[in-house]
């Protein structure tokens, strides 16, 4: 039986975050994180130290041993200080414990159920809070999944299944006229899924996202007051202002604090149409980063292009609040009208947004996302031993394939059968 | 008006009905095998060989529960050959052709050898009810058999019809006659059926093949047996020909594909995807310019050759001229024309694990007539439910295979869980355990079991001890010392030098370490028999993967434990998506392990399943 783990307190940044392991090697992980034995039932106080050894965070720990627990098994509470990038740097170090794993959603329910530890009243109950839960996941998912990461894993997905299938093919088939040597394809089809997925883990672990925070561009025709604002929302002068317009051409970052939340406001390239080349550049670079961003504020009159799609969330104010007659929806960073507003305006947008985007399941979808690499490293290291290994490279393969269906569902073996008998005409 | 009283009917002596009976037998059950014709049984209707990919480990299970195909073949095989020798132990496929007449003569004398055993020649007219209940069965000369079970193994013969070209002749095989009387009774169960067809090519006189002109493939040099009891081959080897068919050969098919069986529209049901006729496979890869043709021989003193991969349901005067468009077949004789056929299968879904038919109690159901093709197939099936027949005669509860131990309870999974959409075949690639599920340790997993229920006999008994006694004692002595880096290099084996120290077995994982580089390391290993060596290596090959799979199959077993109750509305499980709740209502899964195998199927999912579960039960308790 792995021991598993998951955030058990709700998500976002909150006073105490309670990280929940449960299962044979429970207590086991508390002496490597903190490097206090602990047994029977009971609570220290102890630090939580990372990898290397450098303290995480200072936490109580609280043992329980089974079958007295949630669960029935040895259960280990860490009561951590609820930052997300404490939150994330522990469920990092427990996912790199060997025989333990992020649990599966209703994984712990799951336990606590097999071992007879709920009564009919919580029974009942705790379908709705699955239900929920599920729901909460699915819109999640689907969040994700969505979009172009969505399209990268149904992608490698379908990769896979050929590559599973081509080796199938010769194992299966080998009566038949199928070809001898798929190795060729194979690695090729491997090696592309493999640097994908490593972009993908490389680029987007919950750790790095959660310091470089939500990303807001500031978007609108140039000269609007675009970098004024943004110095005012970050207190000091970070991008140059001047009155000629076309003034900034980089995109220009500023990290900050807005209401709890880490964020990076974007400050970049007024958008219009330009004869010069650099410029021209500038507006490129700065429509593609804002169609990217977590959130786009807009400074536009009311008759101007916005020149992108403004997106659920997005926020569009009028510019230059200190030179109108009417200041509804206006905003002027040069006197700190509607500043305040503004402020209180993207904190709403990204904390629901916060709540929404379950930390679990992003380290969840990243897990798995490592655990197919890791298979791929494998299946590509033993095909270079020729078709002596093809078995084991089917292996490794099918772990990959099941790896990414914990993220989007199971795949059944009758697909990788279609595949092949698309593929080859078979049948001496 | 005659009458006989036995334990177990088995009603057809093909694979799966020979099997059957055999394995009822075994345990000690009277026991009667009712056929048309005492010369029927044990007869290779298709193609001339057992084995395969999949289907060879199906036969080392048989063989591992001392069933009798696997010795049948090896007393038969005429050609032994194993498949993917290169690709790795576990989906190494023994694969033989057989000598027609041998495999029937040895079928034969294997099944009139078997005590409690009786062959009866006639024809099944009609089952003996009791309520829901079989009690025997009544032949066509109105005598009657009373038993506890009756196990069905009607192949093709449920509603078959002969297609060739245009002509449609109703019949089971080729001059047997169908068992329409006995399908109408099946009606009255009101079971879902479906229709399935399938094919052979048309047998060719050998002595009219210019035999010259062809490629030829001789068996392996040291042929792999299917059984563990087996000693050597019996019969005289013979090599196969091998020819291909050209742009002419296609030419004359397509030209005549509006009279074919299949193409004209005189057949309905679902073919193969892996056995496609040659109108199929010219008209699906009309970009391939030729397709490979193995000319197999039926037997050695038997000219007749069964061209393997033209299976064919065109005319006669049409597969003449085809056949002899093809390179060393230009002056070739057909003795028999290939056919298509048609049968009635009953779907699988109907079916328990045991392989008995939900709805009605005592009658067991194995082979074509559960959607399957392939001896193989079919004689696991008929072991299970022979076995089954009989544990219910004997008022002992039933034996289930999982797919977590045998292909046999993958197939099964597969059939009643799933059902059929076309002739169902093994693959390995069916089996998600494959590294642990290998041809070579069929006795380890099985025999056991076997021994336990009472179905292995006493020789197998003792030389099944006797192996795992000697395993034992050697993999003892792999594991019980490990060795430094230095130390195994002093001995000629060279690792990694990683700092670790490792047992022998350990070091017999890596793939450049045989056994023979151990022997200067521990001392007389140089004195282990050859099969003890070869399953060792294999054992410490897939040593990591076991271990993950064991850990796989610990949860399967997990879920496996969780039945679902008939009566769960899934629709009304509140979270589920609504193409799960279909899909789950279409596969009315038995267990939270069938549930976890659909498409789709997420761990959030299985959790609400099992909440219900877990609810429903403490209602009823309540």
């Amino acid at each position: 039986m792995d021991t598993i783990f998951a955030l058990a307190s709700a998500e976002g940044k909150a006073g105490v975050a309670v990280i929940r392991v449960s299962g044979p090697l429970a207590f086991d992980t508390a002496l490597q994180l903190t490097g206090q034995a602990v047994s029977g039932r009971g609570m220290t106080l102890c630090t939580v130290s990372g990898a290397d050894g450098a303290p995480l965070d200072h936490a109580l720990t609280l043992s329980f041993q089974g079958p007295a627990s949630f669960t029935g098994e040895d259960v280990i509470e860490f009561h951590l200080h609820g930052s997300p990038a404490i939150i994330a740097a522990v469920l990092e170090r427990l996912s790199s414990l060997a025989d333990t794993r992020l649990a599966d959603p209703g994984e712990f329910t799951r336990r606590a159920l097999e071992n007879g530890k709920l009564d009919l009243a919580q029974v009942e109950g705790l379908a709705d809070l699955i239900d929920a839960e599920t729901e909460a996941q699915r819109r999640q998912a689907q969040q994700v999944f969505s979009g172009a990461l969505g399209e990268l894993v149904s992608r490698w997905r379908n990769d896979l299944i050929r590559v599973a299938a081509l080796i199938e093919a010769t194992i299966d088939f080998v009566e038949e006229d199928v070809p001898v040597d798929v190795t060729p394809e194979v690695s090729d089809l491997l090696s592309t899924v493999l640097t994908e997925l490593q972009t993908q883990t490389n680029a987007v672990p919950m750790a790095e996202r959660i310091r470089t925070g939500f990303e807001i561009a500031i978007v609108g025709p140039p000269n609007v007051g675009k970098s004024t604002l943004l110095n005012a929302l970050a207190g000091r002068r970070a991008a140059i202002t001047s009155e000629f317009a076309g003034t900034t051409r980089d995109i220009i970052e500023v990290r900050m604090d807005l209401q709890g939340l880490p964020v990076t406001l974007l400050d970049m390239a007024g958008i219009r149409e330009t004869a010069d080349a650099v410029e021209e550049i500038g507006i490129e670079l700065a429509l593609e980063r804002a169609g990217r961003s977590d959130l786009r504020v807009f400074l536009a009159e009311a008759q101007d292009e916005p020149g992108l799609l403004i997106q659920p969330g997005d926020i569009v104010l009028r510019p230059k609040a200190d030179q109108r007659q009417d200041r509804d929806r206006a905003v002027s960073g040069l006197t700190g009208d509607g500043i305040d507003d503004l402020v209180r305006q993207i904190g709403d947008v990204l904390k629901s947004r916060a709540a929404q985007a379950s930390l679990a399941t992003r380290a969840r979808h990243e897990a798995a996302m490592r655990a197919a690499v890791r298979a791929l490293i494998l299946a590509k290291s033993v095909l270079e031993d020729g078709q002596d290994r093809y078995d084991i490279a089917a292996e490794e393969v099918r772990v990959a394939i099941r790896s990414l269906e914990t993220i989007v569902g199971r795949i059944d073996a009758e697909t990788l059968l279609d595949e092949i008998f698309s593929s080859f005409c078979l049948g001496k | 008006m005659k009458h006989r009283d036995v334990d177990v009917v088995v009603i057809g002596g093909g694979h799966a009905g020979s099997e059957a009976a055999h394995a009822a037998a075994r345990m000690g059950v009277r026991t009667a095998l009712v056929t048309l014709k005492r010369v029927g049984i044990g007869v290779m209707s298709c193609n001339p060989a057992i084995g395969g990919m999949g289907k060879g480990h199906l036969v080392r299970e048989i063989d591992a529960l001392d069933g009798v195909m696997g010795r049948v073949a090896d007393r038969a095989g005429i050609q032994f050959r194993l498949l993917n020798r290169r690709k790795g132990p576990a989906v190494q496929g023994p694969r033989a052709q057989s000598d027609r007449k041998i495999y029937r003569t040895a079928m034969l004398a294997e099944i009139d050898r078997q005590e409690n055993l009786s062959i009866i020649e006639g024809e099944i007219v009609d089952l003996t009810m009791s309520g829901d209940r079989v009690t025997g069965v009544g032949l066509a000369d109105e005598s009657s058999i009373t038993a506890s079970a009756v196990v069905l193994t009607t192949g093709t013969f449920l509603r078959g019809v002969v297609h060739i070209g245009d002509v449609a002749i109703p019949g089971g095989r080729m001059g047997d006659k169908p068992s329409i009387r006995l399908a109408e009774r099946l009606d009255g169960f009101n079971l879902k059926m479906g229709r399935l067809k399938t094919g052979t090519p048309p047998r060719l006189d050998g002595r009219t093949i210019d035999w010259g002109r062809l490629e030829m493939q001789p068996g392996d040099e040291d042929p792999v047996l299917f059984s563990f009891l087996s000693k050597g081959v019996a019969a005289p080897q013979v090599s196969c020909g091998i020819t291909h068919t050209n742009a002419k050969t296609h030419d004359i098919i397509s030209k005549n594909l509006d009279r074919s069986a299949m193409y004209g529209g005189h057949i309905e049901g679902v073919g193969p995807r892996y056995c496609p006729s040659i109108e199929d496979k010219i008209v699906r890869y009309a970009q391939k310019e030729s397709h490979q043709i193995f000319l197999e021989p039926e037997g050695v003193d038997d000219p007749t050759i069964y061209p393997n991969g033209i299976s064919t349901s065109l005319p006669v005067d049409v597969q003449e001229t085809y056949v002899r468009s093809i390179l060393g077949l230009e002056q070739v004789t057909i003795l028999q024309p290939g056919y298509g056929i048609e049968y009635d299968y009953i779907d699988p879904r109907a079916l328990s694990q045991d392989l008995r038919l939900r709805a009605v109690d005592g009658l067991y159901l194995a082979g074509q007539i559960n959607g399957t093709t392939g001896y193989e197939e079919a004689a696991a099936q008929g072991l299970v439910a022979g076995l089954n027949a009989a544990l219910a005669a004997q008022d002992k509860p039933p034996v289930t295979f999982h797919r977590s131990d045998s292909y046999i309870g993958v197939m099964i999974d597969d059939l009643t869980t799933r059902g059929v959409s076309e002739p169902y075949r093994m693959f390995t690639s069916r089996a998600e355990y494959r590294l642990s599920l290998r041809a070579d340790n069929a006795d380890q997993r099985l025999t056991p079991l076997g021994i336990r229920l009472g179905c292995v006999g006493q020789d197998r008994g003792l030389a099944f001890e006797q192996k795992s006694a000697n395993l034992e004692a050697v993999r003892k002595h792999l594991t019980s010392q490990t060795y430094t880096h230095k130390q195994l290099q002093s001995a000629g084996i060279f690792v990694n030098n990683d700092g670790t120290r490792r047992t022998a077995m350990e070091v017999l994982a890596f793939p450049n370490v045989t056994f023979s580089d151990l022997i200067p390391l521990i001392q007389k290993l140089d004195e282990v028999a050859p099969d003890i060596q070869a399953q060792l290596s294999r054992d410490a090959l897939y040593a990591n993967y076991t271990e993950r799979q064991k850990k796989d199959v610990e949860a399967l077993k997990r879920d496996e434990a969780h039945v679902i109750p008939v009566s769960l509305d899934f629709a009304s499980i509140d979270g589920l998506s609504n193409e799960l709740k279909s899909k789950l209502l279409a596969t009315k899964p038995s267990t939270l392990a069938q549930a976890a195998l659909i498409d789709g199927m997420t761990p959030a999912a299985l959790a609400l399943i099992l909440v219900r579960l877990r609810r429903d039960k403490k209602r009823r308790l309540a």
